[in-house]
């Protein structure tokens, strides 16, 4: 693709130093994020995600490596500079960091004030802004007054005020319930939209990826374990770590009786919101005559379309496999036979 | 008890010189204190701008003059004193000794003040560009206004009880008072005013300061 790069980690690792020796936190890190694109980091906690993005305005100094946002090496400027050209990179976070002695329009302002905006004109702006995020009329409310989600579409709002070209979420969404964190992540989507900024969404549930990302980068002790688009690494994940992230809380299913049986076929469906999910499986069984015993599955309805994965155990007779693969492929469903350490 | 008009009029006198030094002296010990609070925090470890050598050495100083009795640094500092103002007795005087004894202790009230702020908010700052000073004037001390308002309480309250410890060496105010009628003179119930005085005052800056503080702090509700 001929897209243009807004963001280029080349061979970034952090180390931090403490009383008990070093923490590598980051390892050999090579990434290359476009722009206008929502790019993912996923990865378990302690992975290195929050050192990761903190690298990306260089709240955390690299201690090897370097940094290029929109064609900058962050990693070169001085502190005046890189103030500077933090301005250009806005950054939310699971706490919303707000200023809790300030209102929402208050709080709106003060990167506008911080970048010498008069106070007119960052008013003017920060109810453009409120206008953005849905809160016009909650403008002088202090965050103590406003709920999760409306703390954080003002941090959003406060993160848009100097028109930056990257908006960096540091888990925006995981102090939030299922709901409201939809709400964000559909917002974040509008403003990738409409506003044309690179979104980078730093965060350790799939669901988040797979809602609003086009590109992921799995992130697995401080090493990138793998990277590509959504879809396909959903669909074929390469790596441990990238399975261990689609399916969670594997130690709970592998207690199961039929589970993890020597000898068993497994066959893994993906839904990847083409097709709806109940009718084929339910049909599969129907058509070809044999019953599967379903071993796991997490999927779930996206704007009424069903995305996940199922794992199936297949019937024994060769038979009855090849006519549910025969199915399988008429219904142009995406599927995969596995072996029992997928899980 | 009767007192005559003389006497009333000392003690109306006696409380406008507290009110003078202690007022004075707190404008004053912040001036100094304050600052140095901030730098405390500022230049600390984990500050924005560490700076090491002169955190600890900050650090140091201010612990020395915390921990010498405010009696005795009243004493001590009379030369000091009379070198700047040319007299080390009455009400300006103390505001002198008053000011170096309870600046040291401001500082660290500011300073665990502005510690309480968090520390993301501060990061958030930092991700927009904020500079270092910016981050003290914009974040650091108006995200800490209510914590620093009890604190304010708190250090005019100790002055006052410092500014009547000065009565002993002529300080002026209502310690002076109480030391002149009540121990030279054994007059217990002119004792007893001043320290009912005292008190009043006390209750009434706590009780001032708590408010504003509740009242400013937009955190809760
Ligand atoms: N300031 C720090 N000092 C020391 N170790 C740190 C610091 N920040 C992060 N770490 C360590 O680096 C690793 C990665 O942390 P982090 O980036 O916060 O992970 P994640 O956001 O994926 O949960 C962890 O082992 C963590 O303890
Ligand atoms: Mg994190």
């Amino acid at each position: 693709m001929d897209q243009k790069e807004i963001i280029r980690i080349e061979g970034l690792t952090k180390r931090f130093s403490g009383k008990n020796g070093d923490v590598v936190a980051l390892e050999g890190i090579d990434l290359s994020i476009n722009q206008g694109e929502i790019f993912g980091i996923i990865g378990l906690s302690g992975a290195g995600k929050s050192t990761l993005v903190r690298c990306m305005n260089l709240l955390e100094r690299p201690t090897e490596g370097r940094v290029f946002v929109d064609g900058q090496e962050l990693s070169a400027l001085t502190e005046k500079q890189l103030r500077q050209a933090r301005r250009g990179i806005g950054m939310i976070f699971q706490q919303f960091n707000l200023l809790m002695q300030s209102t929402a329009i208050e709080n709106i302002c003060f990167p506008l004030l911080l970048s010498g905006v008069n106070r007119r004109e960052a008013e003017k702006r920060a109810l453009e802004l409120l206008e953005i995020v849905g809160l016009s009329d909650r403008r002088n409310a202090y965050p103590a007054q406003l709920s999760g989600g409306q703390k954080q579409r003002i941090a959003i709002a406060r993160a848009l005020a100097n028109e930056p070209k990257v908006l960096l979420c540091d888990e925006a969404t995981s102090a939030l319930d299922p709901t409201t964190t939809r709400s964000i992540l559909l917002l974040l989507k509008e403003i990738n939209e409409r506003l044309g900024i690179t979104i980078v969404v730093i965060t350790h549930e799939m669901r988040v990826v797979e809602e609003i990302c086009s590109r992921v980068a799995i992130l697995d002790a401080s090493h990138v374990a793998e990277m590509g688009k959504v879809e396909e690494i959903f669909r074929r994940p390469k790596t441990a770590a990238a399975r261990r992230l689609l399916f969670p809380g594997r130690e709970q299913r592998a207690e199961a009786p039929a589970f993890g049986a020597k000898n068993q076929r497994m066959l893994r469906i993906v839904f990847d919101g083409m097709t709806p999910f109940e009718p084929v499986i339910a049909n599969m069984v129907l058509v070809c005559g044999a019953p599967v015993n379903i071993l796991f599955a997490n999927t779930r309805a996206i704007e009424g379309k069903t995305v996940g994965q199922m794992i199936v155990q297949l019937p024994e007779a060769e038979d009855a496999v090849s006519r549910i693969e025969a199915y399988l492929n008429a219904q142009n469903v995406h599927y995969e036979e596995v072996t029992d350490d997928v899980l | 008890m009767m007192f005559s008009k003389e006497m009333l009029n000392l003690f109306l006198e006696g409380t406008l010189e507290t009110f003078y030094m202690v007022v004075m002296s707190t404008l004053l010990a912040y001036l100094i204190g304050l600052p140095l609070g901030v730098l405390l925090v500022v230049s600390g470890e984990d500050g924005i701008r560490p700076m090491p050598v002169l955190n600890r050495t900050l650090g140091v100083v201010i612990n020395l003059l915390r921990s010498a009795p405010f009696l005795i640094l009243l004493v001590a500092l009379t030369p000091v004193t009379r070198a700047i103002l040319g007299t080390s007795l009455g009400s300006t005087a103390t505001i002198v000794p008053l000011v170096i004894g309870s600046a040291p202790f401001i500082a660290r009230m500011v300073e665990s003040s502005i510690k309480e702020v968090d520390g993301g908010v501060i990061e958030a700052a930092q991700s927009m560009g904020a500079s270092p000073m910016q981050i003290v004037l914009r974040v650091m001390l108006p995200e800490a206004k209510p914590s620093l308002t009890v604190g304010a309480a708190i250090a005019v309250t100790t002055i006052l009880g410092y500014s009547a410890m000065a009565g002993f060496v002529g300080g002026g105010g209502l310690g002076t008072i109480a030391v002149n009628y009540g121990v030279h003179r054994y007059q217990t119930d002119v004792m007893l005013v001043t320290l009912a005085l005292l008190v009043a005052i006390v209750q009434v800056f706590q009780e001032v300061g708590m408010h504003i503080a509740a009242r400013i702090d937009k955190r809760r509700r």
